[in-house]
């Protein structure tokens, strides 16, 4: 069936069973690969989008359930908040291997965008949930706490 | 350089495309001799360093990025020799060719073994002092001035008033004819070499989600395929019913692999093919499978340490040895249980295979060894070398499973291309459960030793038992990685350690299963480096010596090993405040050890609250890598191989049972997150010396390390991992 939804600004619609999950509809049929599959599981934040500004886990939404929400990928990611966490993760080289790296991005400008001068406990109840097998977690703690300066700057 | 012969195929064609588009270039690279030579045209040479008619300079970078820093490397190899300005270099992933872009510490084209660096200090900037060698006599011709007179300076040619852009000067070099051996800068100009904070050259592309990886490749008429494969290790298919996958939109087809291994699932999308593939049973044949559980494999590695086959220490004797510890005033005995790991990379396995005219196939892949998946792609599919391509894209994580000998998943790919009838490009891709469930991992290995301590409390006798699934055993490397019977990943950092151990004997028993094994980040110093670290704390602790002096009295000689190994030891002493007692409720641990070249030292501080909860703290690590090309690479390579070695030595185990996998995903085999991540402090040495690899020597110490602490704060001596299973709680 068809299903239609709000994504990077524009209405889209794709031919997909409802119970699809976003993060396959992004990929696999509109062609935006900055959203990751790690897991499936929602248990490693690879596949973070935002849905009205909120991280959420796309392997585990279903593109039917959207309902009306406003889904927004790594690749429209804008605002204050984006590019600070942007410049912040440039400057200081956080990526390795970068294949979770945009789900990092999109989980800390979700806390920034709530939270701009977020604490160390504040980072780990927001980014505990977004897996790094190369282990870059000191400079993303860092990259957020940097990312808070620019703001404020 | 080593090169010697040089053969052309159409695996070049991506680059010489992209090169063409740029019009008139400057190309260096090697000739049909294996010698350096310059070129206009991409498709004269096999290219390593290419000059744009804007004077943009293009790197050919022979190894894949999964994440190490190679493409940041290579890249500033050729910019230190070339004087570019950074931003006027960009990396490209070499094509396919296994002679001119080999890794010179094997010989084929491949990365791993923390080489990438090391092979290829030399090679890059000789290709690069020839380009510019090139470009400063074709300016010298143009201005008629001497070359004498040209310097570079940012990327520009200057000689006096008169600047410039290499680009004008392409078409005059590349007429001409480079040294054999192009003067290299002295290190004291080095100018990128060494500096910290250069960017990295893929974190653009990494932070807007435009990198690409080969799960993010497409072409036209592309089919999804995933794999149900046997749930025993060793399980051949015999049979299967499809009939409730009709159900799935979007869902192709099923077929049994040649290799009865498993059955291909193909639909149209990723999602349909892994909701069909949970539709199909199937029936399978275990006669030849692994059928044991963990508690049996654990018994069966035991007792295979009571009979060693091998000895694997230079001059060692088992009797001798034994007597000598009996006779010792003092013993120290541990036994040693290590599991099975995956290496889980971020990005599961997967690859893109599609037809080329004229029968061929290119592989789109984060490949690892592109000298064993072209020619195994080439036999699988009866074709000639000249008829396959690899583009290689960015990988997203390797840990070493993306290079496997037996190229197993480009394999699956191309029978699943190969069943649809060549026509039809397949995407193949593992589901995480498969990633964890997929075998391939670092063996399960156990170790006991006996040390012998005399009077004195020195060593009177080291008498070590391993027992191991070896990983080379079988493989091309075998000539190279296997002596007397002795797999080298079996014994690596007991059998050549390099403390002064007076009458020393390693005894290696082979483990036999099924179950398929794999070099996993530091290979075999996965394990030896908690092995002997442990034991080495165990001894001091024995002859009441401090385990930093202790280490160090075993490292008093004039070997370069023991100058550097005592030098990463002291620094990482001193930078870690070793010498003053740890602060209430903290304790700290100490290991040391040499991997791929490098030597690392690194100081665990831990706290153990009030319910005797363990928190990693800091990890104070100091490194000797020879030369530090990208300090802030190798500061991360370690800050990441500590990460990585921790969260494994922590908490993570593939276990069987029945032969099954007992884990599936990230819920049961969960990854070090964010909050379990210590401080990391990095020291490097300054060294001159040639550089060495920094890829996988941050993960081991990082364990014994904890280890060590973990004794030092509670008085509880862990010796079986993971750390977790066996009585350590982490907060």
């Amino acid at each position: 069936m068809t299903v239609s939804f709000r994504l990077n600004g524009e209405t889209v619609s794709v031919e997909t069973p409802p119970d699809t999950p976003l993060l396959w509809v992004l990929r696999d049929e509109l062609d935006l690969t900055g959203t990751k599959f790690g897991c499936g599981v929602a248990s490693c934040g690879a596949c973070t989008v935002h849905v009205n500004g909120e991280p959420v886990r796309s392997c585990v939404t279903a593109v039917g359930d959207l309902d009306g929400g406003e889904v927004t990928t790594i690749e429209a990611a804008d605002g204050a908040a984006a590019k600070a966490v942007q410049a912040a993760w440039r400057e200081l080289d956080v990526v390795q291997c970068g294949y979770c790296q945009s789900g990092q991005i999109m989980s800390a400008i979700g806390l920034l965008s709530e939270n701009a001068k977020p604490s160390d406990e504040d980072i780990d109840g927001a980014m505990a949930g977004n897996v790094c097998r190369c282990a870059t977690y000191v400079r993303i703690r860092a990259a957020i706490h940097r990312a808070a300066e620019i703001m404020e700057a | 350089m080593t090169v010697h012969t040089m053969t052309v195929h159409t695996s070049r064609r991506g680059f010489i495309q992209g090169a063409a588009a740029l019009g008139a270039a400057l190309v260096v690279g090697l000739d049909t001799r294996g010698a350096l030579a310059a070129s206009a045209e991409a498709t004269a040479l096999n290219p390593f360093v290419t000059i744009g008619a804007d004077g943009g300079v293009t790197v050919m970078i022979k190894h894949f990025e999964m994440g190490q820093g190679a493409t940041t490397g290579l890249t500033t190899l050729v910019a230190e020799e070339l004087d570019a300005d950074w931003d006027q270099v960009t990396p490209a992933f070499a094509p396919s060719d296994n002679e001119t872009y080999k890794n010179l510490a094997f010989g084929g084209q491949g990365t791993g073994g923390s080489t990438a660096i090391a092979n290829s200090y030399m090679q890059y900037r000789q290709a690069a002092a020839a380009a510019r060698e090139l470009l400063v006599q074709a300016a010298a011709a143009e201005w008629g001035v001497e070359p004498s007179a040209i310097s570079i300076e940012n990327g520009e040619l200057v000689s006096g008033a008169t600047r410039g852009n290499f680009g004008q000067f392409i078409e005059a070099a590349a007429q001409l004819t480079p040294s054999e051996q192009p003067a290299l800068k002295s290190p004291d100009a080095f100018r990128y070499i060494g500096r910290d904070k250069l960017t990295r050259k893929d974190t653009a592309a990494k932070i807007d989600g435009s990198a690409t990886f080969a799960i993010d490749v497409k072409v036209p008429g592309m089919v999804y395929a995933v794999i149900l494969r046997a749930p025993r290790f060793g399980g051949q298919v015999t049979g299967f019913d499809a009939s409730d996958a009709m159900e799935v939109t979007g869902f192709l087809d099923a077929k049994a692999l040649p290799n009865k291994a498993g059955v291909a699932v193909y639909a149209k999308s990723t999602w349909a093919a892994l909701q069909a593939r949970e539709a199909i049973t199937a029936e399978w044949d275990f006669s030849a499978a692994e059928n044991r559980g963990t508690e049996e494999l654990v018994t069966y590695h035991r007792e295979l340490l009571d009979a060693p086959t091998y000895q694997a220490h230079k001059g060692g004797d088992f009797d001798a040895v034994a007597q000598a510890v009996d006779a010792a005033a003092t013993k120290v005995e541990a036994e040693f249980l290590f599991p099975m790991l995956a290496h889980a990379p971020m990005e599961p396995l997967n690859c893109v295979i599609e037809p080329t005219e004229g029968g061929g196939v290119r592989l789109h892949d984060g490949c690892q060894f592109p000298g064993i998946t072209h020619p195994a792609l080439a036999q699988m599919l009866g074709l000639e070398m000249s008829q396959v391509e690899i583009n290689t894209v960015y990988a997203g994580g390797s840990f070493g499973r993306r290079a496997t000998v037996t190229a197993d998943y480009q394999a699956e790919a191309a029978m699943a291309f190969d069943l649809l009838g060549r026509e039809t490009p397949v995407k193949l891709v593992w589901s995480r459960e498969d990633d964890i469930r997929g075998g391939y991992y670092r063996p399960m290995a156990a170790h006991r030793a006996r040390i012998g301590l005399d009077a004195e409390g020195a060593v009177a006798g080291w008498d070590h038992h391993i027992a191991v699934k070896p990983i080379i055993k079988g493989t091309p490397f075998e000539a190279a990685l296997v002596h007397d019977g002795v797999d080298h990943t079996s014994i690596e950092g007991v059998g050549d350690s390099p403390y002064t151990i007076p009458n020393m004997s390693v005894g290696l028993t082979d483990a036999d299963t099924p179950v398929p094994v794999l070099w996993w980040r530091a290979v075999g110093h996965t394990h030896t480096a908690f092995v002997m670290e442990s034991l080495m704390d165990m001894a001091a602790h024995a002859a009441g010596a401090d385990p930093v002096d202790w280490r160090l009295r075993h490292l008093s000689g004039d070997s370069g090993d023991h100058k550097r190994l005592t030098g990463v030891l002291k620094l990482a002493a001193t930078k870690s405040g070793w010498a003053e007692p740890a602060s209430e409720g903290r304790a700290r641990g100490v290991a040391v050890h040499k991997s791929f070249g490098s030597y690392v030292a690194q100081v665990a501080e831990i706290s153990v609250d009030a319910d005797g909860l363990v928190k990693v703290e800091k990890v104070t690590c100091a490194v000797d890598c020879g030369v530090v090309v990208n300090p802030d690479v190798v500061r991360a390579q370690m800050e990441g191989g500590i990460g990585y070695g921790l969260g494994h030595f922590m908490r993570n185990q593939i276990t069987l049972t029945e032969g099954e996998v007992d884990q599936s995903n990230f819920p049961d085999y969960e990854p070090l997150r964010l909050t379990d991540m210590p401080e990391i402090e990095v020291h490097m040495v300054a060294s001159g010396t040639a550089p060495t690899g920094v890829g996988e020597p941050g993960a081991p110490p990082v364990g014994p390390a904890l280890a060590n602490a973990i004794f030092a704060a509670t008085g509880e001596r862990v010796t079986s991992l993971p750390l977790a299973e066996h009585g350590v709680s982490f907060a």
